[in-house]
């Protein structure tokens, strides 16, 4: 066995109430970008990969229009958070925590992620 | 309900605040700094079903501003100071003896202190049938949002009662909410308390040159409904009836004084809760008001924000008792401007003259709707003044009353121009003149934030001193003296384009160029800032480097595809998907028509796609369709069909080339002397996918007639009997601006080289998001600056403008077709990665008049769980 097993034979998954529910194969992550996926209770999340290869995952639903669109929007690093920007109407949110950085009262839900090979 | 009393043993001193609007939460921010929420319990009784917001700035609502903008709350300050807010629940009663409040809830605090800032309420005549349906007043966000529901769904006139400052705002609203507006004054001119009958008249001329019809000197009746109880027109005092749809009242405020006088505290003879010089109500020490529900004691009610700050600031130091607490509010001046689009209106100090003794200097030009008076001391101090028409003087004329002026005063009212005018700027203020008066900042207190506490961006200062965060009508005079005090400090102001890059992007832009950087993490661990090497970068420059390196993609060596490698992180969401994102989460899709012209079979085409997919069409203002609502998965399938049908991508999304729009010229028309549709056609076909700083928009009219409305583009182009007439610079939109002429009777020819150097000078130069207007604006020289750089080639650069320009239209493609043929890239055309099958539950549509448009209730309950779940998520 190799420690370094290739990229795609790592999956992406996220710590769910249950347990561990994968996602997608880690190769599908652009860094930079982030992908949508579907929970088992219908529930979103935005997954996304930056390029030093952290993941994070946070609620997909942009919480000022309602939108399910987080997972779209560019991302970056603010005062060294990693955030990403809603494409709708641009407030940041914290990849880590969830956080609105533009709106101290706003946060959605953030998942803990991890690349596991299977 | 549960009735609780709280409180534990020995518990900490409580002040209670009801009501939290715009002073109520100054109060609290006075506290804060004051250390008082650390030493004591505060709880705020709120009644609205939001935190404080600005209510100054309410009208801006309808311009697009959200109530989370408004917002004046900031929850990590409440929070963080252990505040305890409860909004949507009102104080109902106060018993004195007991020192507690009952709040609607039943819960029932004990205080300490008690402050009252309960603002006022919108005065109702008491005219018949006054509570019809569409009545309303304008006070609330709620107000708001009725009002807009009410003229959007079923009506086409409205009318405001009261000619007054919130009138006219109102009567503004209605105008921009698409009705047509009277406004019904009873005074016999508009604004009776502010301006004078002269300012009167001219301001009546500019109202009434906006379309709003005004009828002054007379009063309402009655309110007219029809059977079912809805408003249909209103009876006026001279006798005459008016036909309306809806009536909004903004006939005064009245203090909202209720509470008090139910707990026995003394109020005013008209209103108003008695305080004293330190804002403690007359008739018991531990009870304070503050704001517009209090009567000051000079026996006014101030109707301003600016007073009730001094008044919330007053209170909190009679409360800390400490070296603050001498403070007093005895009266306020009663400045006012009036915010209203297209109207400048202020008055200021002793607007109408009533000191002994006093001078008027006063222009006027009634054609122009100008009016300008000053009113002058025995002394030749400045006691105050009104402006009508241009209130640019406001900031400096406001700062300067109470001082005799270091010119002689009908310098400071005459036109720029205009014999002995003098440009009186902010320098020439001394350094107590008050700035911001909503705040009550000096000129001094500004450039202290300058020099001694090293802010150096306007945002900066005004967090520091609260200067312009108001009402907002100093914040010119305010840039103004920040820009002098830095350049006096020798401070460098920081040009960068973001947090990540100390450059501008014209300086980004020759990096680029010169150094042949690719890679957008390349040129921030090279160039970025020290802190930024390494990171992520942030949306701002991501987006502008993508479009940098896109524009001068065959030049250095770049694949010119957005979706390619590293470029698809840094395209902006509509850039990433080609397609324009809507409100639920779907897309539109704009195929390219150039010029406009388009042959019957390719309309047919994009009618059977707009009706195989579900998609609602529009045409468009620039002379094209546009399809609303494909899900990302549908974007693939119809670009697929438009591909194969010879349409291409209309680039509705990029910062890049729109559409060129066309007249049908000499070919049909009578009056043509060139042919536009062909020229604009080669246009758009020359400069499609050229990516830009902003978008870029043209345009081609056949003769001096102009139906195509070229002044109003980026690049526009008339033709004239010799050739072409070429203008730059025109812009639509927000801030309208007609283009320049640059260059006159060019050939084709001609023509095409000019608007390729002019263009490529544009890129290379603007900032990001700067339309060619606002560059021309801005860059030293203007327009003539770029006439010499592209019509006579002074920098020397002409050569490579036109070969820069040249590889781009070799080097295009189409991005729909070449996404469409890539596998890989198609994949990320899901809404899910793990249930690629599986539509956006959210993004729904329901019928609208023969389409359908977003099911918006969708998005308010988020997510549903999708029917087709089972199975097709992976596990
Ligand atoms: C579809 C259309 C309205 C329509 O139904 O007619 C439209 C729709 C949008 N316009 Fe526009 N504009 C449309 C013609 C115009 C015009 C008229 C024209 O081009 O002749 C103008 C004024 C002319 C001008 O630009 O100077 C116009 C001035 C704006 C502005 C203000 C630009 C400015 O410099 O002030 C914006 C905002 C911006 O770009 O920052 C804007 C932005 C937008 C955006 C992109 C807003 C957004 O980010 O979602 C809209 C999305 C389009 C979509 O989702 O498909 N739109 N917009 C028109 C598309 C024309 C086309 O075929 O591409
Ligand atoms: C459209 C508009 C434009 C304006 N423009 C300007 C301008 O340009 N310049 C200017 O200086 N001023 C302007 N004003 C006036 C300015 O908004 C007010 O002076 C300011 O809001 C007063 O603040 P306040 O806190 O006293 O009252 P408010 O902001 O009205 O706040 C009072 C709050 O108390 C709440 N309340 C009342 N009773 C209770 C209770 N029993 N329990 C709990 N809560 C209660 C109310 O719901 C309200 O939220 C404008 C006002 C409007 C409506
Ligand atoms: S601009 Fe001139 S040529 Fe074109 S349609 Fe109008 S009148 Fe005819
Ligand atoms: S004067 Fe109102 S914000 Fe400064």
């Amino acid at each position: 066995m190799t420690l370094a097993p290739e990229t795609t034979d790592l999956k992406v998954r996220l710590r769910l109430r249950d347990g561990w529910f994968t996602v997608c194969d880690l190769s599908a992550l652009l860094p930079g970008r982030g992908v949508a996926a579907l929970l088992p209770d219908g529930r979103q999340v935005a997954v996304f990969r930056d390029r030093s290869g952290r993941l994070y995952a946070i609620d997909n639903r942009d919480p000022f229009t309602g939108a399910a669109v987080l997972s779209r929007g560019l991302t970056g690093t603010h005062r060294d958070r990693p955030f990403v920007a809603s494409p709708l109407l641009k407030q940041r949110f914290d990849l880590e925590t969830g956080r609105c950085l533009d709106d101290g009262s706003v946060r959605v839900a953030a998942y803990e992620v991890q690349a596991q090979a299977l | 309900m549960s009735t609780t009393a709280l409180g534990g043993d020995r518990p900490r001193p409580t002040i209670v605040l009801v009501g939290h609007g715009m002073v109520g939460q100054r109060f609290l921010e006075a506290l804060a700094e004051r250390g008082l929420t650390a030493t004591h319990r505060v709880v705020v009784l709120c009644e609205e079903p939001r935190p404080a917001y600005d209510r100054v700035q309410i009208t801006s609502y309808f311009s697009g501003r959200t109530a989370d903008e408004l917002s004046l709350t900031d929850m990590e300050f409440i929070e963080g100071h252990g505040i305890e807010l409860r909004t949507g629940d009102p104080a109902e009663t106060v018993d004195r003896e007991a020192r507690t409040v009952t709040a609607r809830s039943g819960l029932i605090v004990g205080y300490d202190v008690l402050v009252l800032a309960t603002g006022s309420y919108p005065f109702v005549p008491p005219v018949p049938n006054k509570d019809a349906e569409g009545c309303f007043v304008y006070r609330t966000i709620e107000d708001l949002l009725a009002i807009e529901e009410y003229a959007k769904s079923r009506a086409t006139t409205g009318a405001v009662v009261g000619g007054g400052l919130l009138g006219l705002e109102a009567a503004g609203a209605l105008k921009g909410l698409g009705l047509r507006t009277h406004i019904v004054e009873f005074a016999p001119r508009l604004m009776p308390v502010q301006v004078d009958e002269g300012g009167g008249a001219a301001l009546l001329r500019t109202i009434e040159e906006m379309g709003l019809a005004v009828h002054t000197g007379t009063g309402t009746q009655e309110i007219v409904t029809d059977a079912s109880g809805a408003v249909t027109g209103m009876k006026l005092s001279d006798g005459s009836e008016l036909a309306t749809d809806m009536v909004v009242f903004s006939a005064g405020v009245r203090p909202r004084d209720q509470l008090a006088r139910a707990a026995g505290l003394a109020v005013g003879e008209r209103g108003g809760i008695a305080v004293d010089a330190q804002c403690r109500t007359v008739t018991d020490p531990d009870v304070f008001a503050i704001g517009e529900c209090a009567q000051a004691v000079d026996g006014r009610v101030y109707g301003l924000v600016a007073p009730g700050y001094e008044q919330a600031e007053t209170a909190a130091a009679a409360i800390a008792a400490d070296e603050t607490g001498h403070m007093t509010f005895t009266g306020a001046d009663l400045s006012t401007k009036l915010k209203l689009l297209g109207v400048d209106v202020a008055s200021f100090g002793d607007a109408h003259g009533t000191a002994e003794g006093c001078l008027d200097v006063v222009y006027s030009d009634s054609r122009a709707g100008l009016y300008k008076k000053l009113v002058i001391g025995r002394d030749g101090t400045l006691l105050g003044g009104i402006l009508v028409g241009d209130a640019e003087a406001y900031g400096t004329l406001r700062a300067l009353t109470g001082s005799v002026p270091p010119v002689a005063p009908e310098s400071l009212v005459l036109p720029a121009g205009a014999g002995a005018a003098t440009q009186l700027g902010p320098s020439a203020l001394p350094d107590e003149a008050v700035i911001c008066s909503c705040h009550n900042v000096t000129k001094g207190t500004i450039r202290g934030a300058v020099t001694e506490h090293s802010c150096t961006t306007v945002p900066e200062v005004k967090k520091c001193t609260k200067a312009g965060t108001g009402c907002g009508s100093c914040v010119k005079v305010l840039t103004q003296l920040v820009g002098d005090e830095l350049e006096a400090s020798g401070v460098e102001v920081d040009k960068g384009l973001c947090g990540c890059f100390g450059q501008t992007r014209e300086e980004l832009y020759e990096i680029v160029l010169a150094l042949r950087i690719t890679s957008y993490q390349d040129l921030l661990d090279r160039y970025g800032r020290k802190e930024a090497r390494g990171g992520d970068g942030c949306e701002t420059c991501k987006p502008a480097v993508a479009s940098i390196v896109a524009s001068l993609a065959p030049a250095i060596g770049a694949d010119g595809y957005v979706l390619d490698g590293e470029q698809a992180a840094l395209q902006d969401t509509n850039d990433h998907f080609l397609a324009n994102l809507q409100k639920n989460g779907s897309y539109s899709v704009v195929p390219r028509i150039p010029g406009g012209e388009i042959a019957p079979e390719k309309l047919i085409v994009i009618g059977e796609i707009a009706r195989d997919f579900g998609l609602y069409t529009k045409i468009t203002g620039g002379q094209r369709i546009d399809m609303f609502g494909a899900r990302v998965e549908q974007l693939p399938l119809i670009w697929a069909r438009l591909v194969d049908a010879g349409f291409e991508s209309g680039h509705a999304y990029g910062k890049s080339l729109r559409t060129v729009k066309s007249c049908v010229g000499r070919t049909w028309c009578r009056y043509g002397v060139q042919d536009s549709v062909r020229m604009a056609i080669d246009l758009e076909l020359r400069y499609r996918g050229l990516r830009s700083p902003h978008k870029l928009k043209s345009a081609v009219s056949g003769c001096a007639r102009e139906c195509a409305e070229a002044r109003s583009k980026d690049f526009g182009v008339i033709a004239t009997a010799n050739g072409w007439n070429l203008y730059v610079g025109g812009n639509g939109g927000a801030t309208p601006r007609h283009a320049d002429l640059l260059a006159q009777d060019l050939s084709d020819a001609e023509l095409v080289r000019l608007i390729d150097r002019f263009l490529m000078f544009y890129i290379r130069t603007a900032d990001r998001l700067e339309r060619t207007s606002v560059w021309l604006e801005r860059i030293p020289g203007g327009l003539d600056h770029v006439r010499d750089v592209v019509v006579h080639d002074s920098l020397g650069i002409c050569d490579e403008l036109e070969s820069l320009m040249a590889s781009h239209v070799s080097h295009y493609r189409d991005e729909w077709a070449e996404t469409v043929d890539d596998p890989e890239k198609l994949a990320r055309f899901v809404s899910f990665v793990n249930a690629p099958d599986t539509p956006d539950p959210v993004v729904g549509f329901v019928p609208e008049r023969d389409q359908m448009k977003p099911d918006l209730p969708l998005l308010s309950i988020g997510m549903r769980p999708a029917e087709t779940l089972e199975g097709s998520a992976q596990r």
